[in-house]
């Protein structure tokens, strides 16, 4: 009967630690993808914004929507993490 | 090119008044969210769904304010502002759900769907209305505007 206990006990500390690592992977995964996305978007729109100046107010409008859109990706992660971890 | 970088963003800082947008039709999109959170969920579930609300909005508020920011100082600046404004938001949304998850009014699952429902569908309310209009800064002119031009 011990060792059945025993054999419980460690699946349920597994299954924990799976749902741990799990909620962490996607999280961390999750706000990768958008960071380099970021990254590239506001490279593209700094380096236009300084070949056009005058199209500055139409690229920066693009951008800040390009990030919002972006940023989302994060934030599906961020509620799958949440959801995972803690509901 | 590399001076320009150095040197602030010429015109108007479009940023501000696109999140001053998002957050006018945060608000007015708010009551609906909250009578379809309070009939899956319950008062606490409207509760969340107003702080996700809150939340989003407080989020693209704070996203403008730093591009709006960094924009008047350098090119530069804007870039760094795109890229430590992220990381600085996720982080404050993090704490921000991590600081109220234990309190009896949250429930989890109206809160993270308001944060990507309304997150989603603000954006694209406001991407039709920025597309529609084609105008500089991409939102409709005002007639006061449209007399200048």
């Amino acid at each position: 009967m011990d060792v059945l206990a025993q054999i419980t006990a460690d699946g349920e500390q597994l299954i924990s630690f799976g749902e741990a690592l799990g909620a962490g992977f996607a999280y961390g995964l999750a706000a990768i993808g958008p960071a380099i996305g970021i990254g590239y978007l506001a490279g593209q729109s700094v380096q236009a914004m300084a070949r056009q100046p005058e199209a500055a107010g139409m690229v920066r409008t693009t951008m800040f929507l390009g990030i919002a859109f972006t940023e989302a990706l994060a934030l599906i992660g961020f509620v799958v993490f949440i959801l995972l971890k803690f509901a | 090119m590399g001076g320009s970088l150095v040197a602030p963003v010429e015109g108007h800082a479009p940023e501000p008044e696109l999140a001053r947008d998002l957050a006018k039709r945060g608000v007015f999109v708010a009551p609906a969210i909250l009578v379809a959170a309070f009939i899956g969920w319950g008062l606490d579930g409207a509760l969340s769904a107003g702080y996700a609300l809150a939340l989003v909005v407080a989020n693209f508020l704070l996203a403008a304010a730093m591009l709006a920011w960094a924009g008047r100082i350098s090119l530069a600046l804007l870039m760094a502002a795109a890229l430590g404004g992220y990381v600085l938001r996720l982080v404050l949304i993090f704490a921000a759900v991590m600081v109220v998850r234990n309190m009896g009014w949250v429930e989890l699952v109206p809160l993270g769907l308001t944060i990507i429902v309304t997150h989603l569908g603000l954006l694209f309310w406001e991407m039709r209305y920025v597309s529609a209009s084609l105008a500089y800064p991409g939102l409709r002119p005002s007639p006061a505007g449209a007399r200048k031009e």
